[in-house]
């Protein structure tokens, strides 16, 4: 009888709770929470760190979190982290928002907030839908992408054109962390991963504003299965949004 | 602590300063600034947070971040900017997280301009974001008094983790009189057991507003109004101005309540027994204490810097049967002692006459 | 006792501070007090006033229509409240840059010429001194020595050097009237 032995390679961060989400199959929300819960879980900061959930797909994220959590009004996430990065600078505070959220309702928190050099970490969800309410466009929906509210297609002379919020923000002197990453496989999740980290210890080296855009799927209202979701992300949002740091203070790359 | 002239903005602030506030998030705002000033060097002088927001959308959002944390917060605006808060207040009130507001009257609608109102009543009392909450509404009509308030909202706001609203005219806000500064308290280091302050040790705690089950928003509801009716029936507050004998009794809030007082000691030269009753709460308004009064007179005159909209409260009070008249001004215009005399003599002309 | 004296200038005569001084002296020997100013979005020129109330008595109004007492520092002010100023009221009119009549019989006037008088004693912007010390001859609200206790008590302390030339003022003001 040969002996067994086992090793443990793999585990849910104790960051995130045991529970089934209800993220829609090929959703890459489950993915982003997961790298999130393994990056407090890395830093070891479980125990102090305050998150506030959007409104939006991830409304419920503090659900799936095993940490403080206060559900936002829609946009406005930034001014609570605000709020309480400033009464309480020794906690690691969080945003988690969607593109509708960050992009559209909220944009003048996220743009004050990072001008304001808030010494906090948003992680901001690009699925260019809107995808809580039913598929409708989003400020970051592309050029002639069908949406529920765009159905001819995303037209740029009537709706303008999409945000590309890292760009923006890189350009405000408060942000000291600002990168875009996608979700789309393997290599890419890494990376996106390692620029969770970044972030979160920008914020722990009070370092100023931190965010990570991830690029995100929508299968349910891009009408598409998860796979190819992951290869339109990859071949439609990729040349629009473009992956990489767009602001990494000097400071932030000693880290 | 001796008497000292204050400005009634600057007062208001520094009561809370002296009630341990940890945290103040504004915007600039005629006719309410002055708080907002005083503040920003208050408070970074004592070591507290003092942030200027980019709107009052994000200092109410501000604001209600901290609460969620469990440590005393407060912002102040003028009307318009109370109506952009209302998307925070109605999150905040569903969280029962304490929040402190200071609502500082300027005349609407619109842009208004900056001369003291009261138009803001039904905002305040009734439509102060969406959902079935009551904040509660206290009006100061001295600067003594507003300070008096301003340092014990916190506790009320504490007691019944509710907003609390303390509302006053620009009257009031631009004024100086003397007052007595409450003593100084010390920050609080408690945390309740409900604050967001990291989860070592122990499972997530959640603050929200979402409750996706109808059963489940009903409870909260529920819970909501059992607060509502123990605000009613413990923090009535009103007083009085020769309203004991009174055959004509004035009812008006905050500056209004003064100039009925003055209009009052008119009338009683001129030999007309006329009265204030002056509620300080406005909610809870104080219906019972009202109605029970309107027995003895035998005419009210609502006097109000707005159309008539506490009168609407006044009349629920003492029914539909009693004799209720209005006096008001309108866009900022006070209406003076002598108006508010003129309306209290034709009054009394008909009630020989009948 | 139950007084109300407006004080209404420009913008940056002094008209806000002349009547929160009077407001401090009044408190210090215990008489109940308000000060109200009179608002707008100027920040400069425009028409700066401030009501004071005086009293025995708990205040009720902190505003009158009819005001027992006004000080006016230039044309505006006197145009508006030499109609509104009550019956026997005392109206205190800067000279200097006033031509305008006081046109009223029933009422007590007292010309000052405030800014010449400030300027020959070193500085014009203490008129608004000049006219609260003729004020305070004609109508003894409160005593001279408690308003020059309150510019004692109450200018900051960057402010403390412009006491004394203040008290001088206020007194030449009070002579002006005193030997009317």
């Amino acid at each position: 009888m040969t002996e067994v032995t086992e090793e443990l390679v793999y585990q849910r961060p104790e960051s995130l709770t045991q529970v089934h989400t209800h993220y829609c199959p090929g959703c890459t929300h489950g993915t982003a929470h997961r790298l999130v819960g393994e990056v407090l879980d890395e830093l070891n900061v479980r125990g102090r760190t305050i998150g506030i959930a959007p409104v939006g797909c991830s409304v419920l994220a503090y659900y799936y979190f095993d940490v403080d959590f206060a559900e936002a009004a829609h946009g406005r996430a930034p001014a609570m982290a605000t709020g309480m990065k400033r009464t309480h600078p020794d906690k690691v505070i969080f945003t988690y928002q969607g593109d509708g959220d960050l992009a559209a309702i909220g944009t003048g928190e996220i743009v004050h907030a990072a001008g304001r050099g808030e010494n906090i970490t948003v992680i901001f969800i690009n699925n260019a839908i809107y995808g809580m309410t039913g598929g409708q466009m989003a400020p970051t929906t592309l050029e002639d992408q069908k949406t529920s509210s765009s159905p001819l297609g995303r037209d740029v002379s009537i709706a303008g054109y999409p945000l590309r919020m890292c760009e923006l923000l890189a350009t405000l002197d408060g942000a000291a962390y600002i990168s875009r990453q996608s979700l789309h496989d393997v290599r890419h999740i890494r990376r996106a991963k390692k620029a969770i980290l970044t972030a979160f210890k920008t914020q722990m080296a009070g370092l100023g504003f931190s965010m990570v855009e991830l690029l995100s799927t929508c299968s349910t209202n891009w009408k598409m299965d998860p796979v190819e979701s992951l290869e339109w992300l990859r071949d439609n949002m990729i040349p629009y949004f473009p992956l990489g740091d767009f602001k990494v203070a000097e400071a932030v790359k000693e880290l | 602590m001796a008497r000292e002239l204050w400005k009634g903005n600057e007062a208001l602030a520094e009561a809370a300063v002296r009630a341990g506030v940890v945290a103040y998030f504004g915007y600039p705002i005629t006719p309410q600034t002055e708080l907002l000033e005083y503040l920003s060097l208050r408070m970074v002088r004592l070591g507290r947070t003092f942030l200027q927001a980019e709107s009052e959308l994000a200092a109410i959002n501000m604001v209600y971040g901290v609460a969620c944390t469990g440590v005393r917060v407060m912002t102040s605006s003028s009307s318009p900017g109370i109506s952009l808060m209302q998307e925070g207040l109605s999150y905040i009130a569903a969280s029962e997280v304490p929040v402190v507001l200071v609502d500082i009257m300027r005349g609407g609608p619109g842009l208004g301009n900056i001369q003291p109102s009261q138009g803001d009543y039904f905002q305040v009392t009734r439509s102060c974001g969406h959902g079935d909450f009551r904040p509660l509404v206290l009006a100061p009509a001295t600067v003594q008094e507003g300070v008096d308030l301003v340092y014990e909202a916190f506790d009320l706001a504490e007691k019944y983790r509710t907003v609390v609203i303390v509302v006053a005219d620009g009257n009031i806000g631009q004024m100086m009189e003397p007052a007595e500064m409450p003593p100084m308290r010390d920050i609080s280091t408690e945390q309740p057991d409900w604050a967001l302050v990291g989860a070592d040790g122990r499972s997530h705690r959640i603050i929200t507003s979402l409750f996706l089950s109808a059963e489940k928003l009903e409870t909260l509801n529920l819970r909501l109004q059992a607060k509502v009716q123990r605000v009613r029936e413990n923090e009535v507050r009103y007083r009085e101005h020769r309203a004991e004998d009174a055959d004509i009794l004035m009812v008006g809030f905050g500056t209004m309540g003064r100039i009925a007082q003055t209009a009052a000691d008119m009338a009683r030269q001129k030999g007309i027994r006329a009265g204030v009753f002056r509620p300080v709460s406005l909610f809870p308004f104080p219906s019972a204490a009202l109605e029970t009064r309107s027995h003895q007179a035998r005419r009210i005159l609502v006097v109000e810097m707005s159309a008539g909209q506490m009168l609407e409260d006044v009349r629920l009070a003492v029914g539909k049967d009693y004799p209720v008249e209005f006096y008001g001004r309108m866009g900022g215009v006070i209406p003076l002692p002598d108006e508010v005399f003129d309306a209290v003599e034709k009054i009394h002309a008909e009630m020989c006459h009948d | 006792m139950h007084q109300s004296i407006v004080v209404s200038g420009f913008g940056g005569q002094g008209a806000l501070f002349a009547g929160q001084l009077l407001t401090y002296a009044a408190m210090d020997i215990g008489r109940q007090v308000t000060w109200i100013p009179s608002y707008g979005p100027e920040m400069r020129g425009g028409v700066a006033r401030c009501t004071v109330i005086i009293s025995d008595e708990e205040i009720g109004s902190p505003i009158v229509r009819n005001p027992d007492v006004v000080i006016v520092l230039n044309n505006p002010s006197m145009e508006k409240f030499r109609e509104e100023l009550k019956t026997g009221g005392v109206l205190v009119v800067n000279s200097s840059m006033i031509n305008l009549p006081a046109e009223r019989q029933d009422i007590r006037v007292f010309n000052i010429p405030g800014n010449d008088i400030a300027r020959g004693m070193g500085d014009v912007r203490m008129t608004n001194m000049v006219l609260m010390g003729g004020m305070l001859a004609a109508n003894p609200v409160v005593p001279l020595a408690a308003v020059e206790q309150a510019l004692r008590d109450h200018l900051p302390e960057r402010r403390k050097h412009l006491v004394e030339p203040n008290i001088q003022v206020l007194r030449r003001g009070y002579r002006e009237v005193a030997n009317y």
